[in-house]
């Protein structure tokens, strides 16, 4: 079994995705938990870290490819002479 | 409890350091038996111990002094000189190019560690200003001895920064001892006049007679590596040795952590410079090629994570942020092990040049990946008992804007450190790369730490790190509880999906051979190119009218009123930074002799 197999991949996806979705689900048991409290609102609703850290670092990706990317990238001999 | 004649245990690092070279081929042993020597000083001596000497007659420097913090720091300090030396030993001997490189480098290393200790023992702002600048000497030093003229250069420009961000501490430090100086104060070097914290910083205006503070903080905040004062880190860093780095890695910002803690724990401002941090350093390192230079922008990352703590500023924070450094000393000094490792044995550093490793280099790859976890705070890993207090702490005091931005900054870590440094260096695609793993004592430094991150993430096993924490738990008392059910559910949550994000925009993410411009643009070409296209030239230009107002004018007013017998000149002037070298050392060699004479 070889990383580069696109077998291998394909079921390295498969896994990953049931995991994500049974942890979306864990939140049915989290909230039923004695510590589960939420701060602020928000970040005690169903599935919240879940699309929360999705989101974010979609954002994050996003905005530094193409906003400060965009501006501030150079080639990496820029500073050469 | 006082004391003259003890001195304080990071010395011992830094005289000893110097004296390695002289011991030829007993040297690389010794070196890892100092850094133990200090372990076991710090932990020996009794913590209501100070020891103060005499200074400029009038003034009593504490050169050794207990404050809530000073264990925590010391204490992983010292860890870290072990393992970096067990890192950076010269297995084939001192006499060869790697030995010839240690020789200069690890005695440095070790002047750097030693006075980092020696910072978190000051009881004075004197004594803790001179080993802060003996640092940067040790540091610079351990940049340069890279040998490479890539390095050479970094290593300037990073000296030229933490001289003027000495020169700005000075200044602020100055201006404070005058002004208590002037109030009457009897001891205006004692460090408690120098707590600002929320309730003396806050209460400042930004007036001219408030400076102090104000220039204090700019000092540290250099050192910090907060933006735009820290592009010196990943200027300079990736720069140093595949050894090198892993010491530089450690000492300079969280010397700052500490410093900043004591002196303005609770400061408003710094919850928003962390944040800023946190951020900064992700864009970054998502933008950026060089592995090492990923890891660089992670500490600045990881830094903010400590900065925002700081400046929350109660009990729980202040713990977090110095447990956080504990664990972020460790599992940073990891990745760029691992990654020191992949460089030494295949000379090179941009992802786009590295992939498919975990082939050849198994035991590189495991640690680097558990590193990956623990500073993505993954359960079972060091950084999540230590870094959850800071956003516990956000949450208790309802900081809304902090503790969002510190949880996505917390998915973010997973992203451009957790999986883009493991998924590039060692899958990724197939380089044809099948380099070993390093050598045994690379191994062996890069297990011990992996195992480190893996112990103090165990339930029940996190106790002895907080028990050393800068407010332990009261008797019977639970100082924090990180093992609750939805704690570690919500973190893999967040993690996990932050990797879903990773890899659904994986074609975004590919890397390119670029860098990303960032404040140290100002001083390599905007300052430069302005000299030389725009002041130079209309100097030139002026010259005959200069020469005339500065120079003729200015004789002849002379030569009417008053004509001087003819003068040689016997001084030259000094730039600040050989001026600060100067300085720095005299007052160094003045405590030296002022501790061996008392």
């Amino acid at each position: 079994m070889s990383l580069e197999d696109p077998q291998t991949i394909r079921k390295l996806w498969i896994v990953s995705l049931v995991v994500l979705a049974l942890l979306v689900l864990a939140d049915f048991w989290v909230m039923k938990d004695p510590h589960h409290h939420a701060h602020f609102g928000i970040d005690g609703s169903f599935g919240f870290y879940s699309w929360y850290g999705f989101g974010v670092c979609a954002v994050m990706v996003l905005v530094s490819k193409f906003v400060v990317g965009l501006i501030l990238k150079r080639k990496d001999t820029f500073y050469d002479d | 409890m006082t004391e003259a004649g003890l001195p304080p245990p990071g010395l011992i690092l830094v005289l000893g350091g110097l004296v390695l070279p002289l011991l030829r081929g007993l040297g690389p042993a010794i070196a890892l038996l100092l850094p133990l020597l200090t372990l076991a000083a710090i932990w020996a001596i009794p913590t209501d111990l100070t020891v103060t000497m005499p200074f400029m007659g009038q003034y009593d420097l504490t050169v050794l002094a207990f404050n809530p913090p000073t264990r925590v720091f010391a204490t992983i300090f010292a860890v870290m000189a072990f393992a970096g030396a067990l890192f950076a030993h010269p297995i084939t001997g001192i006499d060869s190019e790697r030995g010839k490189r240690w020789r200069v480098e690890l005695p440095a290393a070790f002047v750097y560690a030693g006075s980092a200790i020696c910072v978190t023992f000051a009881g004075d702002i004197l004594s803790l200003f001179i080993f802060w600048e003996l640092m940067a000497i040790g540091s610079t030093t351990v940049i340069w001895s890279a040998g490479t003229k890539e390095a050479g250069r970094a290593g300037y420009r990073y000296a030229l920064v933490h001289f003027v961000g000495g020169v700005l501490l000075m200044a602020g430090i100055l201006a404070k001892v005058f002004a208590l100086q002037s109030a009457g104060v009897a001891d205006p070097l004692a460090l408690h006049h120098y707590f600002f914290g929320a309730a003396g910083f806050e209460g400042l205006s930004l007036g001219t007679g408030d400076l102090a503070a104000w220039l204090i903080l700019l000092g540290i905040l250099v050192n910090a590596a907060a933006p735009p004062l820290g592009s010196w880190l990943a200027d300079a860093y990736p720069e140093a040795s595949e050894s090198g780095t892993v010491f530089l890695s450690a000492f300079t910002t969280k010397t700052a952590v500490y410093v900043l803690m004591l002196l303005f724990a609770g400061t408003q401002l710094l919850v928003y410079v962390g944040l800023l941090m946190a951020v900064y350093g992700i864009v970054y390192a998502i933008l950026e090629n060089d592995m090492r230079r990923i890891l660089a922008y992670s500490i600045v990352n990881q830094v903010g994570f400590m900065v925002c703590g700081i400046g929350i500023g109660t009990a729980m924070a202040l713990n977090g942020a110095a447990a956080h450094a504990f664990a972020h000393i460790v599992y940073k000094a990891l990745l760029l092990m691992s990654a020191g490792s992949v460089l030494y044995m295949t000379g090179k550093r941009k992802c786009t040049d590295l992939g498919g490793l975990y082939h050849s280099m198994p035991i590189t790859m495991t640690c680097g990946i558990i590193g990956a976890l623990a500073i993505s705070s993954f359960p079972l890993t060091s950084g999540f008992v230590t870094k959850s207090m800071i956003n516990q702490a956000a949450a208790d005091q309802h900081l809304a804007l902090a503790w969002f931005t510190l949880t996505a900054a917390s998915a973010g870590v997973f992203l451009h450190a957790g999986i883009k440094f493991p998924w590039f260096v060692f899958f990724q695609k197939d380089s044809g790369l099948r380099p070993p793993d390093p050598p045994w004592n690379m191994r062996a430094a890069m297990i011990f730490f992996a195992a480190v991150c893996i112990l103090l993430g165990v339930p029940g096993l996190y106790g002895p790190l907080y028990s050393i924490l800068p407010f332990p738990a009261a008797e019977g008392e639970t100082l924090y509880a990180p093992y609750t059910v939805p704690h570690v559910i919500n973190q893999l949550q967040l993690l996990l999906f932050s990797g879903l994000a990773f890899f659904a925009l994986l074609p975004v993410l590919k890397r390119t051979l670029t860098i990303t411009l960032d404040a140290d643009w100002f001083y390599r070409r905007l300052f430069p190119g302005a000299w030389k296209h725009l002041v130079r030239p209309v100097v030139l230009a002026f010259r005959e009218f200069f020469d005339y107002l500065f120079n003729q004018i200015p004789q002849m007013l002379k030569d009417t009123v008053y004509s001087p017998p003819q003068e040689t000149r016997v001084f030259k002037e000094w730039g600040l930074g050989g001026a600060m070298v100067v300085i720095t050392g005299f007052l160094f060699a003045y405590l030296v002799l002022g501790y061996i004479a008392a």
